[in-house]
């Protein structure tokens, strides 16, 4: 029964894959623009097309595209790395160290839109936890990369 | 400084943990009064959170006093007594603008977490886990307050620590239930849980005008206080068989709003409950959603099914097919509470919400593993253990 239950989660993880990078769709999701969308209008968040500090800093590793939001929901901004990112077991490796480039992009994208929303970047209570344990570090590990992964 | 830390599942302690910081220039620092279990804390307690480290500092329902500001805080000043919601939003964002602020897209530090689980992520929460944004929670001396000329607001000088304590969660939380229900005057209201929440939404349900509110439970001092404190009507469901209850008081029609206000540790009687605790136990299925099927088969057609009980993941034998040929609404949401504390300020200060009866055991903060005992396993009467640091 155990077996069965995370044999149904493989499954439904591997379908998620398969609906996200699948079927030869790895090479598009490489390359795929990452984007978040900022309240405020695009005049705001590019005065004088000046790019929004966080991404001005990945300097030429980055593609950048601004566009206004439809419905007037502000401005959408998008960006992902020239040189795509590492897959497989390297991609693995580089993204638990850190270094994946579409982390950096998803950090400054972030980052552009809480300063533009806001006017500053949120920083996490420190230090996190009152204490550091074994059992742990898999989150620990997790939320140091938090925000330069998940779904953007 | 002291505080109540999450050590591992049903397992809580007073530790020493370091002082908060002002860590943005819009942070405030806030002196603790007064800080409340809430039921959600449960699941974190039970382990099925699974985003807790030993050591983190539980707790998000709370009031205090104001003790240092960031040089951005405009509203607040050192001294200001206020109440805190349990949300952070910034205020500022597409979602905040539009009154949702528990989908604020900036007050959680680590959005990738949620993300990957429900595909976008939701506002941080105080004391709510790493998922949430591992902001530390209220049990504790101190707190830091993000954002805090959003999240924090004035308490009136007519309104006690003690109501204006439960305008931080509960209320909001319950008044969103029946706000967000689209409770109107002369509707007939079911609420499934009579703890904080459900009792604070069905009071917000008779603000609203609903002509008969009834509330469900097992415990009975639990619903001879609704019955007491709101003049509502309850049924326990352990005596009763609620869908035909509700049919027989709604004239065959079912409730027009039916508010959940359990979550994913729901109980019920006879064997299903004991098959849905061992599928949870083995990770089968996340959440147990027994009060949340009744409420779908017992809403009447057209109706609206607001759930306001904590659900974190997948739930089995979820009846679509009545939502679906009932045109039934279903809606959800953790609170908007920036939405609507400073009008639930006003009605306590005019006396038309109370609140403080839901303190059953106020105690010291080092007497908090003792008040999560009362409060997890119901005893002696507790509703809410209140804990001043």
């Amino acid at each position: 029964m155990v077996l069965a239950g995370v044999g149904a989660g493989v499954l439904a993880v591997r379908r998620m894959t398969t609906r996200q990078v699948g079927d030869g769709a790895a090479r598009v999701a490489r390359d795929r623009w990452y984007t978040v969308t900022v309240n405020r209008p695009p005049e705001e968040v590019a005065p004088t097309g000046r790019l929004p500090e966080p991404l001005t800093r990945l300097g030429d590793a980055v593609e950048v595209r601004i566009r206004p939001a439809p419905g007037g929901r502000g401005t959408e901004l998008a960006a992902r790395p020239r040189t795509g990112g590492p897959s497989g077991l390297g991609g693995a490796v580089a993204r638990a160290a850190g270094s994946d480039p579409r982390q950096a992009v998803r950090t400054a994208l972030r980052q552009a839109k809480q300063l533009a929303e806001t006017g500053e970047v949120l920083e996490p209570d420190t230090p996190p936890t009152s204490r550091r344990t074994l059992r742990n570090l898999p989150l620990e590990l997790a939320t140091r990369r938090a925000r330069g992964e998940g779904r953007l | 400084m002291r505080a109540l830390v999450w050590e591992g599942v049903n397992e809580v302690a007073v530790e020493q943990v370091s002082d908060p910081q002002v860590q943005n220039r819009q942070d405030a620092i806030l002196k603790v009064k007064l800080s409340s279990v809430c039921g959600s804390d449960l699941h974190q307690l039970s382990g099925y959170i699974p985003f807790m480290r030993a050591g983190d500092v539980i707790g998000h329902e709370f009031m205090g006093e104001i003790v240092e500001v960031g040089p951005e805080v405009r509203r607040h000043q050192v001294g200001d007594r206020v109440v805190v919601c349990s949300v952070i939003a910034c205020g500022r964002c597409w979602f905040c603008e539009k009154g949702l602020f528990s989908l604020c897209e900036n007050g959680n530090t680590n959005p990738a977490i949620t993300q990957s689980m429900w595909g976008y992520h939701p506002a941080g929460i105080f004391g709510y886990s790493h998922a949430m944004g591992g902001f530390k929670g209220s049990h504790a001396e101190y707190v830091r307050l993000p954002f805090a000329d959003q999240i924090a607001f004035p308490i009136p000088d007519g309104v006690d620590d003690m109501t204006a304590l439960f305008a931080s969660d509960s209320a909001p939380t319950g008044w969103m239930g029946a706000d967000m229900g689209g409770v109107q005057p002369g509707d007939v209201v079911a609420v499934w849980g009579c703890g904080a929440v459900g009792q604070m939404a069905a009071r917000a349900a008779q603000l609203l005008g609903a002509e008969r509110v009834i509330l469900i439970d097992r415990f009975d001092y639990r619903l001879q206080m609704a019955e007491r404190e709101l003049g509502a009507e309850v049924l326990n469901y352990e005596r009763t068989d609620i869908d035909g209850e509700l049919r027989e008081r709604t004239g065959g029609r079912g409730p027009d709003v039916c508010i959940e206000a359990i979550g994913m540790e729901a109980h019920t009687p006879g064997p299903t409950y004991r098959y849905e605790q061992a599928k949870q136990l083995l990770r089968l299925e996340t959440d147990r959603p027994h009060a949340l099927r009744q409420a779908i088969l017992a809403c009447r057609k057209a109706g609206t099914v607001f759930v306001l009980g904590v659900f974190a993941g997948m739930v089995d034998k979820f009846p679509m097919g009545a939502v679906m040929n009932k045109g039934l609404t279903l809606r959800s949401a953790q609170q908007h509470g920036e939405r609507y504390i400073p009008m639930l300020l006003e009605r306590m200060a005019r006396g038309e919400l109370k609140t403080a009866h839901l303190a059953t055991h106020p105690m010291s903060l080092d007497e908090g593993p003792r008040g999560y005992d009362l409060f997890k396993n119901k005893k002696d009467g507790c509703v809410r253990s209140v804990f001043h640091p």
